[in-house]
């Protein structure tokens, strides 16, 4: 097998050296019962060239060469050649967690960028080397924001994603931590603030929200930390739009947890991705995940470590943080090095192009909800199956059918244009809501 | 002893992005836009509209390329040289991994894609799915977990989903104290408490403790296996019956399955449920701290709770079926880390069955090898036959002063990685060797020499050995500073 | 080294009872096994410690944290908290070096003089840890 470097004569000078005859040998203190009494039930391995063609059948088995208006929290956008150079490169793609920091300083230092970039972005005071996804980031940040305040009550925007509700969910039931609902008004496709003071009270630990929603909307966030502040929760904001943020007013929020799939990040079928938390100064050590912090050496020369690990599993065992012990580091560094490659007036570009591309095609159909939105929006329409299969011919994927997760919106499809969409294709998706029955 | 594996080398300088930054630079240009441009302010209200982002770097591409392209040459990495670290199976990662998990329809493909366009991606799924339960001896699996812990999480909750069910999801989790601080930290997160069995004389499970402890209020027993010194639980039978006959569950972390790939199965020695590391076993890479892969695989008993959804089969049809009633629910947005399954059944279809066998032969037979090479010098605590990592302690060495952390520092003067260091907490001053299969014996010869020289060095220059390392770009770093005054991000100079 | 007239717990605390007050504070050996302090955390159950709060001898009012390691502070008696040594968040080194004096923890008004006799003499406690090692 090609990937063990030994020759046979290698193996028989160690075995020597092991005082056993052969190889079996070194298993023969193995329990008769355990021990497998016939090979494993694979077919046997294959070439290289064997291996790249499975995939690219399979990949073949899957939409090519397709135009696509599907957002709902996993985005496309272009990827800068710069990201797959430097993350192929075998000190990044290789190397292990930076736990030693003398043999660790470019992952450590790439690291610190990224808390630095999303602190800019997020406009709060310090932020993690992240964490699994959006939605898991979501559910620990209400987490945190629990042990913060010493209650258990989480108060949601139905207007969030609804799969991020879910994990929500799993992790919330495990600490007892009951989950009450608020919902978005019809009208704007904003969460309704006013069902949120009505339902929020002295148990609240969080109130969570989304912005832009899941709908696209963009959230008064302001006015919803001002309502938790009230009752003494915290305000955690999510986002699965990384791109808005280059435009968008930075929020308002005790814990921003967010997605950052569309900082040249696959979509790959839904993972791996990057999520992140960021917070205030004051909460910073009840913040999961690992940090990165600045030092110097015994010369002093500035350095990186992980520092704050006491919060971590391998410490604190059953008293962490979190069970956490991964950061999503590649992919974390494949988002470092596209905040690099767009800059600050690149990812202001790029979200204005967004925002006019989906603006376009918004302005061809009728928008459901009135609220300001990014780049998605809802448009009604009785068929969304009939007007999706229409588009698969013309090789487009239309919309994401909203009857899955909202029965009340049946009648509705999310739309997501970005600066990939092309006008030509937008104007057959108009076309084809149009004889759908767009209202 | 002259230093075999490395020699002294310039390596490049290199500030912080944001102190390379000046304004107007850039590495990006984005098409002409094809629609009209809409005023921000206009289409979102002048209150969602931000100024600019402050401090944002602002450099060209070649200053971007240089950037990244410094900083990769202060790391070490598998493709330099082995990681000896204990646990972690810091085996090669297969290049052809990275080019198929590239491979477009797979790589962007969108998780709400009509499931018409997505029978290439499911069957990668299915596969993997058929191959790992192949592997373990199991019933089922979900490949939704995003890493180890993840995957330890979900399985005790599978635990107490069929507990809750027969009308009482327990209160306790027993946990051996050589476990990996991942195990105590994921009961108390599923809202279990935590109760240390500890080890016998041999650093094995103690039965006779084990027996004591299972009450009606254990809901299970989480294990590693081999255990953390390296050595096969070789009662596990018997483990798995006495949590069975009170009915509780054994749950078998799957960190040190490269002991045990074609060679026995979780399945057939009484686990209940278990995780597996696609980080570790299968290859993908560690990419400095993440992503990772922690698929859950479990027998007939817990299927019905397992995350939703989960992949079913129509003739040549494959759909998501989300029916679930039973369903724990989602640990995670989506399937799971597709990328990562992708390079992992990769790695599975370039071994075969006979190739994965093979490779655990070799992991065995190197630990041992550096086992029977280093013993002599250093103090093996457990002297049981260890699988594909050993674990010698610092006893002799601390006499003179020197502890494992200071051998871990100067081994990296020779050229290598540290082992893992003070793990497991049943050692005193424990040094855990794992070097995996990818290693040749001309790599192991240089890590058994270097070992030998340090602990040579230890008798006549114990200082050397303290103060190391002394060739890194970073002498020791300051980690009491880095705690005491935490700076985790860049502020311009005032 | 270990004062005479203090008090002495088998988890490392020390208290300084002077009238119905106790001062407590961790022992020396204690820092040492810890190594350079950066961090002290005053808890009880859930809620930050604060002076007015009732506590009970032997449960948890905080923790010291190294860089690799954390230790609960065990009370040693019973009573309400006085006060707290704010001068340890910016200055955790202090507990290395002056731990049985500038780097006390807490002080409690003793609800139960009696609990003193649950405790170590300074002469007992350097026998206990002797044999610890």
């Amino acid at each position: 097998m090609r990937y063990l470097p030994k020759s046979d004569s290698e193996r028989r000078e160690m075995l020597e050296a092991c005082g056993v005859e052969s190889p079996e040998d070194l298993f023969a203190h193995l329990p008769e019962a355990v021990r497998l009494k016939q090979p494993l039930q694979l077919p046997p391995g294959i070439s290289e060239y064997e291996i790249v063609d499975y995939f690219r059948r399979r990949g073949d088995e899957n939409a090519n060469g397709y135009a696509s208006f599907l957002g709902a929290g996993v985005y496309r956008h272009y990827r800068p050649v710069l990201v797959d150079t430097v993350v192929a490169r075998g000190e990044f793609l290789t190397s292990y967690t930076p736990y030693q920091a003398e043999i660790s300083q470019g992952t450590l230092t790439t690291i610190f960028e990224f808390q630095t970039m999303i602190c800019q972005l997020t406009g709060m005071d310090v932020a993690n080397a992240s964490m699994y996804d959006g939605s898991t980031a979501l559910a620990e940040a209400a987490l945190m924001a629990a042990r913060l305040t010493s209650k258990g009550g989480l108060l949601v925007a139905r207007s969030v994603h609804p799969e991020y509700q879910e994990v929500l969910q799993t992790y919330a039931k495990n600490q007892g931590m009951p989950i009450t609902e608020f919902d978005y008004d019809p009208e704007t496709g904003a969460a309704d603030l006013d069902d949120l003071e009505r339902k929020l009270n002295d148990l609240t630990a969080a109130v969570i929200l989304q912005s832009p929603n899941f709908f696209g909307v963009v959230e008064d966030v302001k006015r919803a930390a001002a309502i938790a502040h009230r009752r003494g929760a915290l305000l955690a904001m999510g986002f699965s739009e990384a791109v808005s943020l280059g435009i968008l007013e930075p929020p308002e929020a005790d814990i921003v947890a967010g997605e950052l799939q569309s900082f040249a990040i696959s979509p790959s079928y839904g993972g791996p991705y990057a999520g992140i938390i960021a917070t205030r100064e004051k909460f910073a050590r009840q913040m999961p995940g690992r940090l990165v912090g600045e030092t110097t050496d015994t010369h002093g020369n500035r350095a990186f470590c992980l520092t704050l690990a006491t919060r971590e599993q391998h410490i604190r065992r059953e008293k962490a943080t979190s069970n956490i012990c991964t950061n999503q580091a590649l992919i974390a560094l494949m988002a470092t090095v596209f905040m690099s490659v767009y800059g600050k007036q690149g990812l202001r570009e790029l979200a204005e192009q967004n925002l006019a591309k989906a603006h376009y095609l918004a302005g061809k159909l009728k928008p459901r909800f009135s609220g300001p939105f990014f780049n998605e929006f809802v448009v009604s329409t009785a068929q969304p199956d009939a007007v999706n299969a229409a588009l698969l011919d013309k090789k487009i994927i239309g919309g994401l059918p909203l009857g899955r997760f909202y029965p009340e919106l049946s009648d509705a499809m999310l739309l997501c244009a970005t600066e990939m969409s092309r006008r030509a294709e937008m104007d057959q998706v108009a076309q084809a809501l149009a004889g759908g029955g767009a209202v | 002893m002259p230093i075999k594996k490395v020699r002294g080398h310039i390596s490049p300088n290199e500030s912080l992005l944001f102190e390379r930054s000046s304004p107007g630079k850039k590495a990006y240009q984005l098409p002409d836009l094809d629609v009209p441009a809409v005023d921000p302010r206009t289409a979102l209200g002048p209150q969602h509209v931000r100024a600019e982002i402050p401090g944002f770097p602002e450099v060209s591409e070649v200053e971007a390329i240089r950037h990244f392209t410094r900083l990769s040459t202060w790391n070490y990495a598998i493709d330099h040289g082995m990681y000896p670290l204990g646990s972690c199976t810091m085996k090669y990662n297969p290049r052809v991994n990275e080019l198929v998990a590239r491979t477009e329809g797979l790589a962007w493909a969108h998780p709400y894609q009509p499931e018409s366009l997505s029978q290439g991606v499911m069957q990668v799924m299915a596969h993997l799915e058929s191959a790992l339960l192949e592997i373990t001896g199991m019933d089922a699996i979900t490949l939704q977990p995003a890493a180890g812990a993840q995957g330890e999480l979900t399985g005790i909750l599978l635990i107490r989903a069929l507990l809750e069910r027969q009308g009482n999801p327990r209160k306790k989790i027993l946990i051996p104290d050589s476990a990996h601080g991942t195990n105590p930290a994921t009961a108390a997160i599923a809202g279990y408490v935590v109760e240390n069995i500890r080890s016998d004389e041999h650093g094995l499970l103690d039965l006779g403790a084990l027996e004591r402890h299972v009450t009606e209020d254990v809901a299970g027993l989480m294990v590693t296996n081999p255990n953390t010194l390296g050595v096969f639980e070789s009662r596990i039978i018997e483990a798995a019956e006495v949590l069975h006959r009170k009915g509780a569950l054994l749950y078998m972390d799957g960190a040190n399955m490269n002991a045990l790939v074609g060679i026995a199965r979780p399945g057939d020695f009484g686990v209940d449920v278990m995780h597996l590391n696609l980080h570790k076993t299968f290859s993908t890479p560690h990419g400095g701290g993440g992503p990772g892969g922690g698929p859950v695989a479990v027998k007939k008993h817990l299927e019905p709770f397992l995350p939703v959804p989960r992949l079913k089969r129509a003739g040549e049809r494959l759909s998501f079926d989300y029916d679930r009633p039973l369903s724990i629910g989602k640990v995670k947005a989506f399937y799971g880390n597709f990328g990562v399954l992708v390079r992992a059944l990769a790695y599975i279809l370039a071994h075969g069955g006979n190739g994965l066998r093979a490779a655990t032969m070799d992991a065995v037979l190197n630990a041992n090898y550096i086992r029977k090479k280093l013993e002599p010098f250093f103090d093996l605590p457990y002297a049981l036959p260890n699988m594909h990592e050993v674990v010698f302690s610092d006893e002799r060495q601390a006499r003179l002063g020197v502890r494992t952390g200071d051998i871990a520092k100067r081994l990296i003067d020779y050229g290598f990685h540290p082992y893992t260091v003070s793990f497991p907490l049943i050692v005193r001053g424990a040094m855990m060797i794992e070097p995996t299969e990818t290693e040749g014996k001309l790599e192991l010869d240089l890590f058994i020499d270097a070992m030998i020289s340090i602990a040579k060095e230890i008798e006549t220059e114990p200082e050397t050995v303290k103060t190391a390392p002394h060739s890194t770009r970073t002498s020791r770093v300051d980690e009491v500073k880095a705690a005491r005054k935490p700076v985790l991000k860049w502020t311009p100079a005032v | 080294m270990y004062p005479e007239e203090y008090r002495y717990t088998k988890e490392h605390e020390w208290v300084h009872v002077e009238g119905d007050t106790g001062t407590v504070g961790i022992t020396d050996h204690a820092q040492h096994e810890l190594g350079d302090i950066v961090y002290v955390d005053f808890k009880y159950g859930r809620e930050t410690l604060k002076p007015g709060q009732h506590v009970d001898q032997g449960k948890t009012i905080g923790s010291v944290e190294s860089v690799k390691a954390v230790s609960d502070i065990y009370c040693p008696v019973s009573g309400h908290v006085v006060d707290l040594n704010h001068t340890l968040a910016d200055a955790p080194e202090k507990l290395n070096e002056d731990p049985h004096g500038e780097a006390w923890l807490v002080k409690i008004r003793l609800s139960n003089p009696g609990e003193l006799t649950n405790l170590l003499s300074a002469a007992e406690y350097q026998t206990y840890i002797g044999a610890e090692k």
